[in-house]
């Protein structure tokens, strides 16, 4: 049978043998945590807890505002040290709170309720809510909001995320392998929350083995299946997902909901089945340490709010003094200028690439219409056309070409033998005019 | 555990952080690379006249860049392959034997004139070998269609001139052609090995498709273009090439002659000038090929590749309108009420 996919992409170097067959290992528990109020997208958590004030473990330290928003627990035992402005690996300023780690551990509550299958869909949507999971992809949308689609839009379909099209990360990989139970009722959970009996776990054929898990975990349901998907980048892209596992097209600037589709990343579902089962919040995710910079790559399950200085340390280090540090992929993760950045819950993995691997922007030529970055674009647009318009300055025009139809995955600026910056070029036209 | 320390320097740049090893010049030279088998066969038939007349096109066509960009204190690009790709595309498209100022003239208007001054790689609207080879055709017709026989010998010092197989055809008919190259099986052999009057680059069928498989199996170039612009022209010449009778033409002596081949798969296929979507480059090669037949068989010049690609140029940014691709997702949309 042919592999599921959709139409373009690329294929990128997986590079993922550097960190693939290293087990999920703990981390030393960092001396403090530097915990943002803002980890997901929508609105910023409201202060819970004061300078000096003693914090346990899961207690929430922001509560939310509105519904779009998840609460922040925090992810040690110790006292609240610090409250002010720290830097995301985006750059962005976000009010956060610094407590010092005391090392004992002690947790607010934390009860195992084995029957939590038992819970009504709502009970259970609650305690996905209380967790403050959210999307564990990197997008960090509020799970519970995804799980509460409007009547007129049924869904009917869950998708779980075992892609990992970016390069060089496995940590949704080792959960599978090491987990996969767990994923399994993850998704069960999540699709009874949404009343679905329909649930998929895609994950890309270069990782058979954790194929092969899942499709073990998932035989006694019948309603699971586990589809396997033809390696290409950006398979893990929702809307490519959707397209490949059930063949239904998003449209245009909609949503999953829109073709009765829930997508959901393998850590979420994990932490998904946590929270139901133990009532565990989101404290701590698997972080895939890796990248040719780097001593020793590590899978490691690391605390929210551990700083990426406290990572590289675990991990041996840099190799050369210089490097290039990433939040996240290659393909879309963002360079950080600080190592002082806390872990959220949307950080998949930190990359250090070494000096002489990071491609160095050493201006770029014109368009030769090569075409190359049409064929390969998932969305079907013109990268080529929109990185002309927006370079001339003609941004408006953009918009005949579908700009906000690109949702920035680079695959055009990966494959341009021009070396051209078109997805910087697209970003600078979508800030300049109005959907 | 190992000393960290505590300042690192750190790289920042936008993602993505990799990108592929592909470059333009990478490209380009590859390109030239893959008309090296039909340059040496031109060089085998024609002489060392003809290796000179490539080689003066060329170096013609890099030091007009250079001297241009120098002049305009532009970035040298030189290196990038394509000044030398069009010089090289030049002179494989030239007469063996031509005085040496001719090559000279072509390379500057196509390098200079036609992508300069548009712009410079990637902004110009036409192939700039083409534009040359056509400036030069119209300046100088008797010169341009000057014809030497091919021999095996390699050097040879009285060359004697002759028709090419479509001058032939076009003048005195398919009996004549017979004549010339004894039978049927005979004529298309001397085609596919390049034994042939013809310009220096375009007379070596198999060595132009092994040069086109290498550019196929490195992905530089696909089959739309290619396909479409031969397989109409062989349609065309099917139906149409014979005199008198329809659907009793010759279409692999079509196929096999003039600049059809280098064209196809060399020139129409040239990233800046042919349609960038897929579906719109069908289009582009149906036309080239029509366009080459109705030339070639109404037409006042024997061989019509050239003025076809170039008419087809115009058509380029249309046609990419015209077939721009559909969004993702659009496909079961309503139409949108334009305003």
């Amino acid at each position: 049978m042919a592999l599921a996919t959709f139409k373009g992409g690329i294929h990128p170097p997986d590079k993922k043998e550097l960190s693939k067959d290293k087990t999920i290992s703990p981390t030393k528990p960092p001396k403090r945590v530097v915990i943002p109020l803002v980890q997901h997208i929508g609105a910023p958590c409201k202060l819970a807890v004061g300078v000096g004030q003693e914090a346990k473990k899961g207690e929430v330290i922001g509560t939310p505002e509105g519904f779009v928003s998840a609460p922040v627990h925090s992810s040690v035992s110790g006292k609240v040290i610090a409250i002010g402005d720290f830097p995301l690996a985006t750059g962005r300023m976000v009010t956060s709170v610094v407590i010092e780690n005391d090392g004992k551990e002690e947790w607010t509550s934390l009860k195992d309720n084995p029957d939590y299958m038992k819970l009504s869909p709502d009970e259970l949507k609650a305690k996905v809510k209380d967790a403050g999971i959210v999307g564990m992809g990197g997008a960090a949308f509020p799970t519970h909001v995804k799980l509460s689609p409007p009547k007129e839009k049924p869904v009917d379909v869950v998708i779980l995320n075992g892609a990992e099209c970016e390069p060089y990360l496995t940590a949704d990989y080792r959960l599978m392998i090491e987990r996969p139970q767990e994923v399994v009722e993850g998704l069960k959970i999540l699709m009874k929350i949404l009343g679905v009996n329909k649930g998929f776990i895609g994950i890309e054929d270069n990782k058979p083995d954790a194929v092969e898990a899942m499709k073990k975990a998932a035989s006694g349901e019948p309603n699971i299946e586990v589809c396997a998907l033809e390696v290409k980048y950006p398979q893990g892209a929702e809307k490519m997902l959707i397209k490949a596992a059930v063949g239904r097209e998003v449209p245009p600037r909609g949503l999953p909901m829109d073709v009765g589709v829930v997508v959901q990343n393998i850590g979420t579902a994990v932490a998904v089945y946590e929270a139901a089962r133990y009532g565990k919040p989101l404290i701590e995710r698997v972080v895939t340490v890796t990248g040719e910079g780097i001593k020793e790559p590590k899978n490691l399950i690391v605390k929210i709010g551990t700083l990426v200085s406290d990572l590289i340390e675990e991990c041996g280090g840099f190799k050369s003094e210089i490097a290039k540090v990433i939040s996240g992929g290659p393909m879309m993760g963002f360079a950080m200028y600080s190592l002082d950045v806390p872990v959220t819950k949307g950080t998949s993995g930190v990359l250090v690439l070494p000096e002489e691997d990071v491609v160095h922007a050493e201006g770029f030529g014109p368009c030769i219409r090569c075409g190359r970055c049409i064929d390969i674009c998932p969305m079907g647009l013109m990268p080529s056309m929109l990185s002309v318009l927006s370079e001339k300055g003609f941004y408006e025009e953009t918009k005949d070409y579908n700009l906000f139809d690109c949702f920035e995955c680079g695959s055009c600026t990966y494959v341009c033998p021009s070396k051209r910056p078109i997805v910087q070029f697209i970003r600078l036209a979508k800030s300049l005019v109005k959907p | 555990m190992a000393e960290v320390k505590k300042e690192h320097q750190l790289i920042v740049s936008v993602s993505p952080h990799i990108k592929s090893e592909e470059t333009t010049s990478r490209i380009m030279w590859s390109v030239n690379a893959s008309l090296l088998p039909a340059t040496v066969m031109g060089a085998y038939f024609f002489g060392p006249r003809a290796v000179f007349t490539v080689a003066i096109s060329i170096i013609a066509a890099v030091l007009s860049e250079y001297i241009f960009q120098k002049a305009l204190k532009k970035k040298v690009t030189v290196t990038d392959g394509s000044a030398f790709l069009t010089g090289l595309l030049l002179g494989m498209n030239l007469p063996p034997s031509i005085p040496i100022y001719i090559p000279i003239v072509g390379s500057f208007v196509a390098v200079v004139i036609t992508k300069q001054l548009f712009g410079g790689l990637g902004f110009n609207v036409f192939n700039p070998a083409l534009i040359g080879r056509a400036f030069l055709l119209i300046s100088f017709p008797r010169l341009m269609t000057i014809w030497k026989e091919p021999t095996a010998a390699f050097v040879q010092l009285d060359a004697k001139t002759t028709a090419t197989p479509l001058g032939i055809l076009k003048e005195e008919g398919v009996e004549k052609l017979m004549e010339v190259f004894g039978d049927k099986i005979n004529l298309y052999a001397q085609l596919f090995v390049g034994h042939r009057a013809g310009s220096i680059g375009e007379t070596s069928s198999i060595a132009l498709l092994i040069g086109a498989a290498f550019l196929f199996y490195r992905g530089y170039i696909s089959w739309h273009i290619p396909i479409s612009f031969l397989g109409t022209a062989a349609v065309m010449a099917w139906i149409f090439g014979a005199k008198g009778a329809l659907f009793a033409g010759d279409p692999i002596v079509h196929l096999l002659s003039g600049g059809m081949l280098l064209g196809a798969f060399f020139m129409a296929t040239d990233y800046v000038t042919c349609p960038s979507v897929k579906k719109g480059q069908i289009l582009f090669g149906i036309g080239c090929g029509f366009l080459t037949m109705l030339i070639r068989l109404k037409g006042g010049y024997p061989e019509g590749v050239m003025f076809a690609i170039l008419i087809m140029n115009c058509f380029s940014p249309l046609i990419d309108r015209g077939f721009k691709t559909k969004v993702f997702g659009a496909i079961k949309q309503t139409k949108e009420i334009k305003r």
